[in-house]
């Protein structure tokens, strides 16, 4: 089964780095990664789709909540949600089967945003399934390169993945609520 | 307000998260931080004579007293000399901070004089990593790594400087407050899981608790022994949970695990209800999971929750703080007694406690050593081991009944922890009497801390279990690879006149009448002493669960190894 989970991270320097580190300790298998920024400043959004059961997706949720720079996550296959993934497909082609392509272009709802005389390029903007499937109608015809971004999504309706309110922590006192010592002296400041 | 260098900004920030001793060593990019500690007395510096042995003094610091230690070192082998330390310090959940100096910023990635790319090195082996490029930021960064550091489930943070940071001078503005957006400490206990849990408790009939670290680490032990005692629920101790509950408390059953009690590792087997609190379903602890106890329902306490459901399936999970969540769980049921499951423990532990306890031969044995020095030191003493067969037998011996009482590397099982974390140990709690008991072989990873130990004071006693053997390792290839002994004979230095080098009192014991004597001279001296116990060379560790049995298969001799 396939996961997609959504991450609102801290945009420090390092933090794909961790998430990366962290897939690999673990033995998650990261099929799709998107990154990018979003509504809030300082914050992006990883979205990834991990192969595994149940477990699995539960584990890669956890062990993503440790990375202190992970703000929030969410499992989107859990939900109603929006995918979507972009190809850019360039296709080997001249007069004579210029049209078939284009045809197909158009049966797919894609577009053609360069054509030469020996090459067409085809942007899709759809559910990866869809993009695997123009790939498969596209089989009959030299593709000379390919490229995707990995899928992203989105909840449908009204409801947002969002930051949840923090409430600060007095310096000076997080040590009292931290659960140890609590009949001793205070480890922790000196003054 | 006047600006001060990062060096300084460094040191008052120490002073801020109450950082009274750092553990360090010094080299070319953290001079001018310590071109500034003269101007900062009131952190204490302590110059180790390797990097590895400041992370572990640290660690024994922060395990022996449950404040933050800190661990310093400069860049490239200064900082690499640490990595044993840090990933010791997460396996254990221990906070510490480590602190490296790197090569100037423009320096940074190009490979320069004794670059490493420390920052990710450590990324995994820490709870959170900083590399600070802006003397502005120090004080905060200390600030939240010291927050990191010691809420929620302890453990390593380390900060990297670049040497320039030191020097670039800025404000010194202590942030009042922290607020990160990514990290809960103090997670809300969900009501629920404790209606569930409650359930379960009142149904069970066969309910055991496993005790772990996390007691000791939220200062739960109180609390456990409320709950144990009102549910009339027996209790077994991870290796690190020992101290949680003293030894000769009725319903405490002592440690389980590979080399656990037979009544205890068929105890957690046999139970209806297994109650872990605060610790993480290690295999050491558990055996081979699948068959640890399938029927069991769980009930799991930590305030990580990726340990739920990570090795074994749990009925119900609770995300908490173990003592917050044990004083709530108290006050929901009526008292509760199981004495028939109880009976049913204590007929195994009489039949089998043979397999537990000290040998009664006339060869001097490390289990008569360690329970004489634990008789002769008490549970206010404190008990540092290595790692192998001696610490096996100080875990299952050596009366473990107070909370920080043992100090031990568990998850990261690391030789050469034995004297560091001891010397550490004793600058926290300089009133106690600290004992280390050393493997012969790990004793030659780190002894050069002795030298430390004579510049700071520290009475520390050395007592080396030395049976000319990497014990642990032999006894595997004796009962696991048909007595083919490859690379476990070692020879040894004679130890007694190591320690005359060093300076320190140093005595060799050989027969088992001089041993109380021996204790008792060492405990009377102000120093440092080292002790050159020459043991029996081919003693096994009993009982023992195979690698990859469960705990129900708990062997008790070879025989029963070979009839595997
Ligand atoms: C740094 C390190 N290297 C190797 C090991 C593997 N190992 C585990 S126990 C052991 C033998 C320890 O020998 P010694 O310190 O003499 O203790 P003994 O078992 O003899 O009591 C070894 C080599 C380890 N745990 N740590
Ligand atoms: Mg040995």
């Amino acid at each position: 089964m396939k996961h997609t989970l959504a991450a609102l991270v801290e945009n420090h320097p390092g933090v794909l780095n961790r998430v990366a580190s962290l897939f690999r300790r673990r033995g998650f298998n990261i099929e799709s990664l998107a990154v990018g920024t979003t509504e809030q400043e300082g914050i992006s959004r990883m979205t990834f789709v991990v192969e595994g059961d149940d477990n699995v997706g539960e584990q890669v949720e956890k062990q993503l909540y440790k990375l202190i720079d992970i703000i929030q996550v969410s499992d989107l296959s859990r939900e109603e949600s929006i995918v979507r993934e972009i190809a850019l497909i360039k296709v080997r082609s001249e007069k004579n089967n210029r049209r078939d392509i284009l045809d197909l272009v158009e049966i797919f709802r894609a577009q053609a945003v360069d054509i030469t005389e020996y090459s067409v390029v085809i942007q899709l903007v759809a559910h990866p399934e869809t993009v695997d499937s123009l790939l498969e109608n596209l089989a009959a015809y030299p593709i000379i390169e390919m490229v995707r971004t990995g899928r992203i999504a989105m909840l449908r309706g009204p409801q947002a993945i969002s930051v949840p309110t923090t409430e600060p922590v007095e310096v000076a006192r997080f040590h009292q609520a931290s659960g140890r010592r609590p009949e001793g002296e205070l480890p922790y400041i000196s003054e | 307000m006047k600006k001060i260098t990062g060096a300084d900004i460094v040191l008052e920030s120490l002073k801020k998260i109450g950082i009274d001793t750092v553990f360090g060593y010094p080299g070319g990019v953290v001079l001018p931080l310590y071109d500034r500690w003269p101007s900062h007395p009131e952190v204490r510096h302590i110059l180790v004579r390797h990097e590895q042995g400041a992370g572990h003094a640290a660690e024994g610091y922060a395990k022996a007293s449950g404040r933050l230690g800190c661990a310093l070192a400069t860049s490239g082998p200064g900082a690499t000399n640490l990595v044993t330390a840090i990933t010791d310090a997460m396996m254990d959940s221990i906070p510490v901070l480590f602190i490296t100096g790197n090569v100037a910023r423009n320096l940074l990635g190009r490979d320069g004089f004794q670059e490493a790319d420390i920052t990710g090195i450590t990324m995994p082996i820490t709870k959170h990593n900083y590399l600070v490029m802006r003397a502005e930021d120090i004080a905060p960064t200390f600030a939240e790594a010291a927050y990191i550091a010691t809420t929620g489930r302890p453990g390593p943070v380390h900060i990297d400087i670049p040497k320039d940071v030191f020097i670039e001078e800025a404000d010194f503005e202590w942030p009042e407050q922290i607020s990160i957006r990514g990290y809960e400490p103090f997670p809300f206990i969900n009501e629920d899981e404790i209606k569930n849990a409650v359930q379960l408790i009142r149904r069970a009939e066969r309910p055991i608790i496993f005790a772990g670290h996390g007691i000791i680490q939220a200062d739960a032990s109180k609390e456990l022994m409320e709950f144990a005692e009102k549910s009339g629920t027996p209790v077994l101790n991870t290796l690190l949970g020992l101290g949680s509950i003293p030894q000769d408390h009725v319903l405490s059953y002592g440690m389980m695990g590979m080399h656990g009690s037979y009544w205890a590792n068929h105890a957690a087997s046999n139970a209806d209800l297994i109650i872990g609190l605060g610790m993480r379903m290690d295999d050491r602890a558990l055996g081979r999971f699948a068959d640890l106890n399938p029927t069991a329902n769980v009930i799991h306490v930590d305030i990580d929750p990726a340990e739920h459901n990570k090795n074994i399936i749990t009925t119900t999970p609770i995300v908490g703080n173990v003592r917050e969540v044990l004083k709530i769980l108290i006050t929901q049921f009526e008292p509760l007694s199981h004495i028939d499951w109880i009976h049913w423990i204590d007929e195994l532990r009489r039949d089998h406690k043979d397999s537990f306890k000290v040998p009664e031969v006339d060869e001097l044995t490390p289990q008569y050593i360690e329970s004489r020095i634990a008789e002769k030191i008490g549970n206010e003493g404190v008990v540092v081991t290595g790692v192998g067969q001696h610490q096996m037998w100080a875990a299952q011996l050596m009366n473990i009944s107070r909370p920080r009482q043992l100090i031990t590397s568990g998850g990261l099982g690391t030789m050469g922890f034995e004297v560091p974390a001891a010397l550490g140990a004793q600058v926290a709690e300089p009133n106690r009497t600290v004992w280390t008991i050393c493997g012969d072989g790990g004793f030659q990873m780190t002894n050069q801390e002795i030298a430390t130990m004579i510049d700071e004071n520290l009475p520390v006693k050395m007592a080396i279990m030395n049976n000319g053997f990497l014990g642990m390792v032999r006894q595997w290839q004796e009962l696991f690879y048909g007595n083919n002994y490859v690379s476990v004979n070692m020879s040894q230095p004679d130890f007694v006149k190591l320690g005359e080098a060093y300076g320190i009192k140093s005595l060799r014991v050989s027969n088992k009448s001089e041993v109380d004597d021996v204790i008792i001279e060492a405990n009377n001296h102000p120093g440092p002493v080292l002790i050159d116990f020459q043991v029996e060379t081919e003693g096994n560790v009993w009982p023992m669960v195979p690698a990859g049995a469960a705990l129900s298969e708990t062997v008790e001799t070879s025989d029963q190894v070979k009839a595997l």
